[in-house]
């Protein structure tokens, strides 16, 4: 595997925090387009979905956000046992004090007892990684930046749950996650993705919603047909909510359900969602023997 | 429709800030005027200058409960930001000719760029960059009215309707 000194691997990800924060992957740019072919001929929907779109060509040309809240970055990071954890930690964050100085992320990290922005976009726990050791002879760093907006609206219900009669199956997380989307309303900036995590405690089960946004599980599909069948039908009903593009009416409101399980103790039964905006804010850096590579 | 003048961002912590005392600093700026729920992304240029490159709109039910009051203390006349208000603050603007504008949200860039100066800006020590009062002026802002000084509010509309069908969903 190549090498790379401090420096150089600081450089890497401030580049990988600048494509994630002013570009729109463009599967999504794609997704948004259809969304838009979709709506109605001279609708508010189809004119919302056209300034989203104007928006993000705008962000890509001028090389700055896409959206002013750049959130809470969240990091996935698989690396050769070899790597130090710590290290790579110690570099993630040299690297997000040095972007937000760039003005590529919004310095978002502020205490919460003294009210303090801490200036440099980095505090205690900010931003967000997680470490996972695999055999490849390959450091692969996956980021998203997680908008504070979206955050508010996840959400997680225990089963069963008298209001919404969801029993613990299928149906009851089918009622739980068009629960969720309708009290969200415009607020988490639709139409986004929406990550799903069925089991688990409550804090494993909503990281595995979160990391659900960022690496689909299973990878191009979900390879429970059960559950493949549950997410294409989420998105019908969801859209049916008629909630659409930014809540102010339309066809679209969510784009795509992804939905992760985890085993649980008998007497829990988590469903765990999170909410992703329309600005999927997500890209790769891969760093191995024939160097550095983005996605 | 297009806004152009001087308007102010206020959030969270400025709400709470412009109801502890009357904050004679923003008076000008705020009678009749617009307050922007918004936290920028903001730079000094080479010259030490204030720049704003990204600056949509912030989820305007969190100031839901200082609103009506902050828009009578400083007769403001437009609220700005994303996702509506409720009904305190939908009775405060018809009781002060005022509007809600919805801004897009999520449109950074666009709306960094009708961003065309930064005239001042107040407690930007005490609260950061997304949270202090920003005096802006802006050009042509694309926004839509979505609730009036007569009580109408599409958000209400929209979850009226969008409530429906969940019912229907849910088989309730």
């Amino acid at each position: 595997m190549v090498d790379l000194g401090d420096a150089q691997l600081v450089a890497a990800l401030v580049e990988l925090v600048r494509r994630v924060s002013t570009r729109l992957p463009d599967r999504q740019v794609l997704a948004l387009e259809q969304a838009m072919a979709r709506e109605d001929e001279g609708s508010m929907a189809k004119k919302v979905l056209g300034h989203i779109l104007e928006n993000t060509m705008l962000a890509k040309e001028k090389g700055v956000p896409i959206c002013e809240d750049t959130g809470m970055p969240v990091f996935l990071v698989r690396h050769p046992c070899e790597m130090s954890p710590k290290a790579l930690e110690s570099r993630i964050r040299e690297s997000v004090a040095k972007a937000t100085a760039a003005g590529l992320l919004r310095p978002n990290a502020i205490h919460p007892v003294s009210g303090k922005n801490t200036g440099d976009g980095i505090g205690e726990g900010f931003p967000t990684i997680h470490f996972e050791e695999w055999k490849e002879d390959i450091i692969c760093i996956e980021l998203l930046l997680k908008g504070g907006g979206s955050e508010n609206v996840s959400t997680q219900y225990s089963l069963p749950n008298e209001e919404l009669g969801a029993d613990r199956d299928l149906e009851g997380v089918r009622r739980c996650v068009i629960d969720a989307i309708w009290k969200a309303q415009g607020l988490g900036c639709p139409p986004g993705m929406v990550g799903v995590a069925i089991g688990g405690d409550r804090a494993t089960g909503m990281m595995r919603a979160l990391h659900a946004l960022i690496r689909r599980p299973g990878g191009d599909h979900n390879l429970d047909p059960r559950l493949a069948e549950l997410e294409e039908r989420l998105v019908k009903d969801i859209n049916t909510l008629g909630i659409g593009p930014l809540g102010l009416g339309g066809k679209n409101t969510v784009l795509e359900v992804r939905i992760d399980v985890a085993h649980r103790v008998p007497a829990s039964y988590f469903v765990s969602i999170a909410y992703m905006c329309w600005a999927t804010r997500t890209g790769t850096l891969t760093i191995d023997a024939r160097g550095v590579n983005y996605s | 429709m297009r806004l152009s003048g001087t308007i102010l961002t206020a959030r969270d912590a400025a709400h709470l800030w412009l109801l502890q005392k009357r904050r004679d600093d923003v008076v000008p700026v705020l009678a009749r005027g617009a307050i922007y729920h918004c936290g920028p992304v903001a730079m000094k240029d080479d010259i030490g200058k204030w720049k704003v490159c990204s600056a949509g709109p912030t989820t305007s039910a969190r100031m839901e409960t200082y609103e009506g009051r902050v828009i009578k203390e400083y007769d403001v006349g437009i609220i700005i930001g994303k996702g509506g208000m409720g009904r305190k603050t939908l009775e405060a603007l018809a009781e002060n000719r005022a509007v809600y504008l919805n801004a897009m949200g999520g449109l950074g860039a666009l709306y960094g760029s009708v961003i065309k100066d930064v005239r001042a800006v107040h407690m930007l020590d005490e609260f950061g960059i997304p949270e202090a009062l920003w005096e802006i002026a802006v050009e042509d802002m694309p926004a839509i009215v979505t609730m009036d000084c007569h009580g109408a509010s599409l958000h209400e509309e929209v979850k009226a309707a969008s409530g429906t069908v969940r019912r229907s969903l849910l088989g309730q």
